[in-house]
C-alpha cells in the first residue's frame, strides 16, 4: 500500500519563495494515526485593536485580500480543513476536539464559526462527546450569539478576562469593562454551555496583590469551571516591550510572578479548581480542556489557518504567516506550509518529558532515561516532585516545581 | 689593510660612540631614532617607516619598546666637515619598569645616554630612574628636549626642571623635534663630542657584554653584544662565563639597519652573533661572551637571572585549548628568558598554568601574545607576588600561589617591597600620599623638581602595586601622575589568606593574599561582585568571605523561584523545546562549583578589575 498521498495537481509551480506542502505524510507520522487522540484547530486572525502585550497573528484590518478579508475568510479555512481530509484520508481519524483560536474568532459571524463546523462534521468522522471550543473577548459576544453558537455545535467557551481592575486593562489595552467577562460568562451558561473558561493574566505593570485578589474574587464568582492564569511575558517586538525600553512601564519582576502564581493556585484550590495543568485549573476532569491535553500529551492536530501549527505523529508543521500568503496559497490549490520538522527519537523524547510535566497526571518515570531516573529522586528530596505521585511511578511537579518546570525539564534530561 | 677606518671589525674604538636614549613612554624616542636613521642616510626616506627599529607587532601598535634595539650609524667628525668617520652605535631600550634588569643591561653597554624629554610634559618617573641608573653606570648625560614644535611645549621651563635634576645649566638642553627633524644632527654632532670613546684591552683576553637576546624562527637565536675587550671573531667558538657552555659562531654581525655579517666585532663594538641555539636562556641577557680558547678569568660582571616577581594562572576560557596554551608557552619560552610556569589546576577553571612574570606589563604583554600569536581566549586571575612564609617550627616556604598558602601556625610572613617614585605636578601631592598610605606606603622622601611639579618617594609592598594601582592613580591626579619603583627587598608583614566560598566551598580562583586590615574590604567587594554575578540558582547559595575558617563578609543569592513559561504559543511546540535546547546549551558551558552552576562570563568579569554588569 503506497502512504505516498500526492495533493492536488499543481496548475502552475510553486512561487520560488514557497516550500513544498505537505504533500505526502512520512510513514512514521501515520503509523499511529488511528490510536491517537485526534484534534483540530482553527485560527482566526482578526482582531478589533491589538493588545500591547500581544504577538499572536492577529491583525486588525478586515480587509486583507483576496481569500483572507473577514468575509472571506470561513471559506479559505474551509478549504484547508478539505486538503487536511485529503491527505489524512482515506482512514480519517476520528475528531475529539475542535478549538477555535486566534484572535478574536467571535469578530467572524456567529453563522460562520458554525459554517466552519459544520465542514468538519462532514469531512471527518467526529466523537459522539467532542469538545468544541472556542475564544471569544467578552465584548464580541451576546445573548443571541452564544445561543447560534451553542445550537451550532459549541460546547466550550474560553473567554479573555485577563483582569477585573480597570487600570490593569487599560495597560493591557483591553476594552471590555471590569464586570463584562463574569456577565459574558453567565450569558454563556444561559445558553447552555456546559464549560465556561476565564482567562487571566497576572503580572502587568502597574497591577498590585490586591488587585490580582480582587480579580481571583471575580473569577471565582462568576458561573465558570475552567479558570487559565498566565504570568505576563513581555515579547520582542510589541508596543509593551517598546514601552518597557522607554522606561514607561517597569518590567514584570520573576518573584513577582511567583507570588502571584501561588496565590491564585492557593485560592482556586480552595475554591475547588484544582491544578491540571501548570497555567490551567478545573474543577474536575470533566471540566479540563480536553483539546489542551491534547498538545501536552503527545496527540494529532491538525493547525487550520495562517502560522498555525500541527502535529501528526513526531512531524510538526507550521503555515505561512501571513493570511494573504495563507489564502493565495490555498486559493492556488498549494500547501501553505511554511515549513516542517520531523522530530528524531531524542527529539521525542524530551518532548514528552517538557509537555508530561507540565500535566498533574506527569510522567511516567519510564520515560525518563537512566540519569533522568537518578535525578528524579534527588528533585523529590528538593521538593521539585511530589513523594507520593514518585514512589508510584510518576514524576509529578510540587507546586514549587511547577513554577521551575523548566528548570526541572532541563535537569531531567540532561 | 684596505677599507676604510669605520668598516666594522677594524674600526679603531676612537671613533666610536655607544649611547642609548632614555626616555617615557610616548616622549618620541622611538620617532627620534627614525630621524636619525633617515639623517645617517641609512635607511632612505622613502624606506621609512614608523618605528623602523620596534620589531613586534605590539611594540608598533603600543608605540612601546620592549626588547631593546641597536643600529650602528655612520657619522661626521665634526660639524664642519663631510668626513664620515665616527661610527654611533644607538642601544634602544625598553622602556618599563618590568624591565629595569635589561636596561640596566643596555645602559652598561654603552658610555652616554640621551635623557630625552617631552618639552610639553616634562620629566617622568620612569625617565628619572633610568637616569639614575644610568648616572650609577658613569655614563655622560645629553639631555634634549623633543617635541619642540609642539604649540603646548614649554622649553624654558622643562629645561630648567632637567638642569635642577642633572646639575647642569638649562642652555646645555638641546631642542630637537623628532617628527620635523630640526636638531637631530646637532644633536649626533653633541654625542660625538661629548659621548667618551669606548675604552679596552684591544690585545686582552675577549670579553663582550650580552644586552639582549631574541629568538627568530629561521635563525635561531639571535644574540646582541657590545664587545669590551679583545675581539670576537666568526671563526672561533665562545663560551657562555656564567655556566661554561660553549657554542659554535654560525654568524657574526652589524645591523645597519639590516644585519649584515662581518669578520668579527673589536673593542667597543656593538653587533650580533648568531649560535644555533634555539632557546634565549641558552644566551642570557647581562652574561658575558668569552672564546673558548682563551677565555677571560673574569665576567664582566651584573648578570644576574631573572627573576619572576608576579604569578598569575592563565587558563583557556575553553578547556579543550589546553595542549594549545601549552605549546603557546613552549614558543614563547624560547623569547622569553624571564617566563617561568608550570600546570596547574583549578577547581573553578579547569587546566591552566602558573606562570610568573617580571611584571604587570610582561604579564599583560605574555597574555596579548598568547592570545595574539596562538589565537587563544585567556583567563588570567588576580595576579600575586612571592611570600616568604616562616612556620612555627621554623620551616620556611616561599609561596607564589594563595592555594599553596599553608594551613598550619606561622611565626612570621615576609612580603616583596619597592622603592616607588612618583611624579607628579604638586597639585596632586594629597592625592598621591592619600593613595600611597592607603596601599600601606611609607613616604621616604620627597622634592620640588620644579615649583609645580613634585616627586615623592615611597616604600611600598609590591603587592599592593600590582593590584589596580596604576589605574588609581591615574584616576586621582587626571593621568598627570608617573610612576617607577625597584624592587628593595621584603618586609615582615601581617598577610593573611582570603578565601571565597560559594555554598560553603573555597574557590581557588578567588583566593587572596591581603593585609589584614584588608581582607573585610577585598571579601565585601568579591562576594559583592559574584551576587551580582552569579544567576540565581534553585536554591539559596550564601556567598562567604573567609579567613580560615572565620567568614569575615557574607551575602546571598536568593534561590530563583520562576523559571517557566507559561504558555504554549498556540501549540507551537517546536519554539518551547528550541528554547529549552538553548538553555541547556547554556548550562553545559557553565563550571560547577560544588552545586552551584556559574557560567564562565562571572569568572572573567569577577577577575577583571571592572564592576561587574548588572543582570
Amino acid at each position: 500500500m503506497s502512504t505516498h498521498l500526492p495533493l492536488l495537481p499543481a496548475p502552475e509551480p510553486p512561487p520560488p519563495d514557497s516550500r513544498p506542502g505537505p504533500s505526502w505524510l512520512p510513514a512514521s507520522a501515520r503509523e499511529q494515526l488511528a490510536t491517537t487522540p485526534f484534534g483540530l484547530y482553527v485560527h482566526v486572525p482578526f482582531c478589533a485593536t491589538r493588545c500591547g502585550y500581544c504577538d499572536f497573528n492577529t491583525y486588525t484590518s478586515d480587509e486583507l485580500g483576496p481569500g483572507a478579508s473577514r468575509s472571506e475568510y470561513a471559506d479559505t479555512a474551509i478549504s484547508e480543513l478539505r486538503m487536511a481530509a485529503h491527505v489524512l484520508g482515506p482512514d480519517l481519524p476520528t475528531v475529539q476536539t475542535v478549538f477555535v483560536g486566534g484572535g478574536t474568532p467571535t469578530l467572524l459571524p456567529a453563522a460562520d464559526l458554525a459554517a466552519v463546523l459544520a465542514e468538519v462534521r462532514d469531512l471527518f468522522p467526529v466523537a459522539a462527546d467532542v469538545e468544541v471550543t472556542t475564544e471569544a473577548n467578552p465584548e464580541s459576544v451576546t445573548p443571541a450569539s452564544l445561543a447560534r453558537l451553542r445550537e451550532a455545535g459549541f460546547t466550550r467557551l474560553s473567554l479573555g478576562m485577563q483582569s477585573a481592575v480597570e487600570h490593569v486593562l487599560a495597560v493591557l489595552d483591553r476594552r471590555h469593562t471590569p464586570g463584562r467577562p463574569a456577565q459574558a460568562a453567565a450569558e454563556a451558561r444561559a445558553a447552555g454551555f456546559e464549560h465556561v473558561n476565564l482567562d487571566l493574566i497576572y503580572g502587568a505593570p502597574g497591577e498590585t496583590d490586591a488587585d490580582w485578589d480582587a480579580s481571583l474574587d471575580a473569577v471565582l464568582a462568576a458561573p465558570v469551571d475552567h479558570v487559565s492564569a498566565y504570568a505576563l511575558i513581555v515579547e520582542d517586538g510589541t508596543r509593551l516591550a517598546r514601552q518597557i525600553a522607554r522606561g514607561e512601564h517597569a518590567m514584570p519582576d520573576d518573584d513577582v510572578l511567583a507570588d502571584r502564581y501561588e496565590r491564585a493556585d492557593r485560592r482556586l484550590n480552595a475554591a475547588g479548581l484544582g491544578w491540571y495543568e501548570v497555567s490551567n485549573w478545573a474543577t474536575g476532569r470533566a471540566a479540563r480542556c480536553r483539546h489542551n491535553e491534547l498538545y501536552w500529551a503527545g496527540g494529532n492536530w491538525w493547525g487550520v489557518g495562517p502560522g498555525a501549527h500541527s502535529h501528526v505523529g513526531g512531524l510538526r508543521w507550521w503555515n505561512v504567516k501571513h493570511p494573504a500568503a495563507y489564502a493565495d496559497r490555498l486559493l492556488q490549490g498549494y500547501s501553505p506550509e511554511h515549513d516542517r520538522e520531523l522530530l528524531d527519537g531524542d527529539q521525542r523524547a524530551m518532548e514528552r518529558v517538557m509537555l508530561g510535566l507540565r500535566l498533574r497526571d506527569g510522567l511516567p518515570l519510564e520515560h525518563l532515561s537512566d540519569a533522568g531516573r537518578v535525578r528524579a529522586a534527588e528533585l523529590v528530596h528538593e521538593r521539585l516532585l511530589e513523594a507520593t505521585p514518585w514512589s508510584r511511578g510518576r514524576a509529578v511537579l510540587t507546586a514549587r516545581g511547577r513554577l521551575l518546570a523548566d528548570a526541572v525539564v532541563r535537569d531531567l534530561t540532561d | 689593510m684596505a677599507g676604510t677606518v669605520t668598516e666594522p671589525a677594524r674600526t679603531d674604538p676612537a671613533r666610536i660612540r655607544n649611547f642609548c636614549i632614555i626616555a617615557h613612554i610616548d616622549h618620541g624616542k622611538s620617532t627620534l631614532a627614525d630621524r636619525m636613521l633617515e639623517v645617517t642616510g641609512i635607511v632612505e626616506g622613502r624606506n621609512m617607516r614608523a618605528q623602523y627599529l620596534d620589531r613586534m607587532d605590539i611594540e608598533r601598535e603600543r608605540g612601546i619598546t620592549i626588547k631593546a634595539q641597536n643600529v650602528r650609524l655612520p657619522w661626521r667628525t665634526a660639524p664642519d666637515t663631510d668626513d664620515a668617520g665616527i661610527v654611533l652605535h644607538m642601544i634602544d631600550t625598553p622602556g618599563h619598569v618590568d624591565f629595569t634588569y635589561e636596561v640596566s643591561r643596555s645602559l652598561a653597554a654603552c658610555e652616554g645616554a640621551v635623557l630625552l624629554v617631552d618639552a610639553a610634559q616634562g620629566i617622568e618617573a620612569q625617565t628619572l630612574a633610568n637616569l639614575y641608573l644610568a648616572l650609577e653606570n658613569d655614563l655622560t648625560i645629553i639631555p634634549v628636549l623633543n617635541k619642540i614644535d609642539l604649540p603646548a611645549a614649554q622649553p624654558e621651563k622643562f629645561a630648567e626642571e632637567i638642569a635642577h635634576i642633572i646639575g647642569c645649566e638649562p642652555d646645555d638642553v638641546l631642542r630637537v623635534s623628532g617628527k620635523t627633524g630640526v636638531g637631530v644632527p646637532e644633536l649626533l654632532d653633541e654625542i660625538v663630542a661629548k659621548i667618551p670613546a669606548p675604552t679596552g684591552d684591544a690585545d686582552g683576553p675577549a670579553r663582550a657584554l650580552i644586552f639582549d637576546s631574541v629568538y627568530d624562527i629561521y635563525r635561531g637565536v639571535i644574540t646582541y653584544v657590545r664587545v669590551v675587550d679583545g675581539r670576537i671573531s666568526g671563526r672561533e667558538k665562545i663560551k657562555m662565563m656564567s655556566n661554561g657552555v660553549t657554542h659554535e659562531l654560525l654568524e657574526i654581525g652589524v645591523i645597519s639597519p639590516d644585519p649584515k655579517p662581518v669578520e668579527s666585532l673589536g673593542v667597543g663594538e656593538v653587533g650580533y652573533f648568531i649560535t644555533g641555539v634555539k632557546d634565549v636562556r641558552q644566551s642570557r641577557v647581562g652574561d658575558t661572551v668569552t672564546l673558548q680558547h682563551k677565555a677571560a678569568a673574569e665576567s664582566l660582571g651584573g648578570y644576574r637571572d631573572p627573576k619572576p616577581m608576579v604569578y598569575s594562572g592563565l587558563y583557556p576560557i575553553d578547556g579543550s585549548e589546553y595542549p594549545l596554551l601549552r605549546e603557546a608557552l613552549d614558543k614563547l619560552l624560547l623569547n622569553d628568558a624571564a617566563l617561568v610556569y608550570e600546570p596547574e589546576t583549578s577547581a573553578a577553571l579547569g587546566f591552566g598554568f602558573r606562570v610568573g612574570f617580571l611584571g604587570l606589563l610582561h604579564l599583560e604583554i605574555v597574555r596579548e601574545r598568547l592570545e595574539r600569536e596562538s589565537g587563544l581566549s585567556l583567563i588570567s586571575t588576580a595576579p600575586n607576588v612571592v611570600y616568604r612564609v616562616v612556620m612555627e617550627d621554623g620551616t620556611e616556604l616561599v609561596v607564589t600561589n594563595p592555594s599553596d598558602w599553608p594551613h598550619g601556625k606561622m611565626e612570621k610572613i615576609f612580603e616583596p617591597i619597592v622603592k616607588a617614585t612618583l611624579i607628579a605636578p604638586s597639585d596632586y601631592t594629597g592625592a598621591i600620599m592619600e593613595l600611597c598610605q592607603g596601599r600601606r606606603g611609607a613616604l621616604t622622601g620627597m622634592d620640588y623638581l620644579s615649583e609645580s611639579r613634585v616627586e615623592l618617594r615611597y616604600t611600598l609592598p609590591l603587592g599592593e602595586i600590582i593590584f589596580d594601582f596604576f589605574d588609581a592613580l591615574k584616576s586621582r591626579t587626571r593621568g598627570y601622575a608617573s610612576l617607577d619603583y625597584q624592587e628593595a627587598g621584603e618586609q615582615e608583614s601581617q598577610l593573611v589568606k582570603v578565601d571565597i566560598l560559594l555554598q560553603g566551598e573555597a574557590v581557588d580562583a578567588f583566593s587572596a593574599i591581603v593585609h589584614k586590615d584588608k581582607a573585610y574590604a577585598y571579601g565585601v567587594m568579591m562576594a559583592g561582585k559574584l551576587r551580582e554575578l552569579i544567576p540565581r540558582q534553585q536554591f539559596e547559595v550564601p556567598i562567604q568571605a573567609a579567613i580560615g575558617a572565620r567568614v569575615i563578609a557574607r551575602e546571598t543569592i536568593r534561590a530563583i523561584r520562576k523559571d517557566v513559561l507559561a504558555k504554549c504559543y498556540g501549540g507551537d511546540i517546536s519554539r518551547k523545546r528550541k528554547l529549552l535546547e538553548k538553555q541547556k546549551e547554556g548550562k553545559k558551558r557553565m563550571k560547577m562549583v560544588g552545586r552551584v552552576e556559574v557560567p564562565q562570563e562571572a569568572f572573567v568579569a569577577a577577575l577583571s578589575n571592572a564592576e561587574p554588569s548588572k543582570k
